[in-house]
């Protein structure tokens, strides 16, 4: 409640009114205050939310680290360029996707950023090393950080594993940022070593317009 | 600001993409003049849902109404200009409410209720004045359930600006057998640094792609006729990429057809009509909707591009579009959608599918190369290095009927000179 009912109304002699105090108290009035007063069913905001993050197993020292290990190495290639060995981690049936939105849950069939078995990831590859590709010219880095590995499930088929990376890619004289978050589903090979089967790249800023484009994986 | 002078029919000055001036010039004559695209009617389905937008410089809400037709408004309030929707898409409700005042508009614009409006007795700001409700576009209409705005109040109609054009939905509209199509609610935005000009040239400049995107055309085309040999066969994406490596003798006889307004259309070469399963049984539904003698003219159509002048470059036969919204002189937003068509068999929509995720994505390998040119041409033309630029191939030998420049050869620059001929009638006009 105000201290005076009337609001004072500024005149050319309103030094005296400084004098007098009008106090709104907060949240006192009866009803929906604001726009809900003129719009009860209005609201602006964008959806949000979303299911809360699996707990991470903790599973014996030995895998998880072997999986952190595998996925430090991952990234590290793509940061070396070395391209064949990087696809060499992926499974015979291995896939890379970069869906446009989180909800998405098929790769095949869907608009995706990225949607590329071995066969594409072999033509990607032979275009960024052709001498005539002619976007490589510049120079350009990339420089990934992998963290926040969590391994959602185990079997001896088959590993579930999330984390996120932060990409930095320096192209001519421009700095560009690319974050968002892994998901790995790792099988073994017959030699026991990990292998990728799906790896599944949420870019946490990729409904923002891309200044240019990306050339490679990321 | 006298432009005669820089434009000539064979090469045009330089400043034309880099100057700030002759850029403003476009955004109030020809964007915020003519017909823009918007966006498909699917966009917006319910009452309430909203896609923001530009048309030229100016900030602009497609809404659809309580009576199910798609309304235009300027986004802002008119009250203080705040911007009524803060995000790219949505759903207002029933109303447009503004952040600062709780001002509230109608979905049509129209103000709804102002808080303590008694305060407005006795001025000039009644409910009926025009300055207390949204600003509309002055003309909104719509061809096949492609939605169009006008700043303009007069003008020629929708159907006559697209004029040729209408092919382009047509030709994508046709493939349905119920007549329509629908979007995919997902839209690719790129940032191209370059002049808007750049996009529309190349999108129909038939020499560039064997020396542009060689290197993608030779990688792809290797793996697709290793597939070939080992299995007999590969799926028709390998071809998207592939074809980009062809000789310069076979782009050189891919023709170009050139329409009044700068309107124009390459015509088909990546062999789109093939006779697998998928394609005959989408081909039967078309015959069945349409007569054998319709469904086999709808299908025949050789078109690879349609551009509908200044700012969009529609892909009919594989469903998308990519629509320009310029910046500044050196910088260009496009947009990136893909449709889907109605009653069709779900294999035609994962084939153009491909088109979309390899040509057409973020990731593309195709248009990595196209935008470098573009940067580094935009760089260029700021330069002292020289002041013109050369639209002089096959000058002089374009066929001419009845207003439409028909290329006799496929990488002739008639492309750059007939929408240099449109940009310089919509520039001179009062």
């Amino acid at each position: 409640m105000s201290k005076s009912n009337t609001i004072p109304t500024a005149g050319p002699d309103f030094e005296h009114l400084l004098a007098q105090e009008v106090v709104i108290e907060a949240g006192t009035a009866e009803g929906p205050s604001g726009a809900q007063r003129i719009e009860p069913d209005h609201s602006p905001r964008t959806p949000h939310g979303g299911a809360a993050p699996a707990p991470a197993l903790l599973p014996g020292a030995d895998l998880q680290r072997e999986v952190e290990q595998f996925l430090y190495l991952q990234a590290e290639l793509l940061d070396a360029k070395q391209w064949q060995a990087w696809m060499d981690l992926f499974d015979a049936q291995g896939v890379y996707w970069m869906p446009v939105e989180r909800s998405q849950t098929e790769w095949e069939g869907s608009p995706s950023i990225f949607a590329e078995d071995k066969l594409l990831m072999e033509i990607r590859k032979g275009r960024v090393t052709h001498p005539n590709a002619w976007s490589q010219a510049p120079m350009w880095e990339t420089n990934h950080l992998v963290s926040h590995v969590a391994i959602e499930s185990a079997s001896e088929q088959q590993i579930q594993v999330r984390s996120r990376f932060h990409m930095m890619e320096l192209r001519r004289d421009t700095v560009r940022h690319f974050g968002g978050s892994y998901r790995h589903t790792l099988v073994r090979d017959a030699a026991g070593a990990l292998r990728i089967r799906l790896q599944r790249v949420d870019l946490f800023n990729g409904q923002a317009p891309f200044d240019y484009v990306l050339q490679i994986w990321v | 600001m006298n432009l005669k002078p820089l434009v000539e029919p064979d090469r045009v000055h330089k400043s034309v993409y880099t100057d700030p001036k002759i850029f403003d010039l476009e955004m109030e004559k020809i964007w915020e003049r003519t017909w823009v695209y918007c966006g498909h009617e699917s966009q917006v389905k319910n009452p309430g849902d909203y896609h923001a937008l530009t048309i030229g410089r100016q900030p602009m809400v497609m809404v659809r109404q309580k009576d199910g037709s798609v309304q235009v408004l300027y986004n802002r309030c008119p009250h203080r200009g705040v911007q009524l929707v803060g995000n790219l898409k949505g759903n207002t409700g029933s109303a447009f409410v503004c952040s600062y005042h709780a001002w509230s508009f109608h979905l049509d614009g129209k103000v709804r209720a102002i808080p303590l409006a008694a305060g407005y007795e006795g001025t000039r700001l009644t409910r009926d004045n025009p300055d207390c409700s949204m600003k509309r576009a002055a003309r909104v209409d719509s061809y096949r359930g492609f939605v169009f705005a006008s700043l303009a109040s007069e003008g020629e109609s929708l159907r006559d600006f697209l004029g040729e054009a209408r092919i382009a939905f047509d030709d994508m509209c046709d493939r349905s057998p119920v007549g329509e199509v629908e979007v995919v609610p997902i839209c690719h935005r790129v940032v191209q640094h370059s002049n808007w000009k750049f996009f529309m040239e190349n999108q129909l400049d038939s020499l560039h792609p064997s020396v542009t995107h060689q290197s993608t055309g030779i990688s792809a085309g290797r793996v697709e006729k290793r597939l070939k040999a080992e299995q007999g066969s590969a799926p028709l994406y390998y071809h998207y990429l592939s074809t980009f490596a062809s000789s310069f003798e076979q782009w050189d006889a891919v023709q170009t057809i050139n329409f009044p307004r700068g309107h124009g259309i390459l015509k088909a070469y990546m062999g789109l009509r093939p006779q697998d399963p998928d394609t005959l049984a989408h081909e039967a539904l078309l015959k069945q909707a349409y007569g054998e003698q319709k469904a086999e003219e709808y299908l025949s159509r050789s078109i690879h591009h349609v551009l509908v002048y200044p700012y969009l470059s529609v892909q009919s036969p594989l469903q998308q579009l990519r629509c320009l919204r310029p910046i500044s002189p050196d910088k260009t937003l496009s947009e990136i959608w893909h449709f889907r068509l109605k009653g069709a068999p779900e294999a035609i929509y994962r084939r153009s599918l491909w088109y979309y995720n390899l040509v057409n994505s973020p990731a593309t390998m195709i248009n990595a190369d196209d935008l470098e040119n573009w940067t580094k041409g935009q760089w260029g033309l700021q330069s002292n290095g020289g002041d013109w630029v050369s639209f002089h191939r096959h000058f002089g030998d374009d066929r001419v009927e009845a207003g439409v420049t028909y290329s006799n050869h496929g990488t002739s620059e008639a492309v750059m000179r007939n929408q240099f001929r449109a940009w310089s009638t919509y520039m001179s006009a009062a």
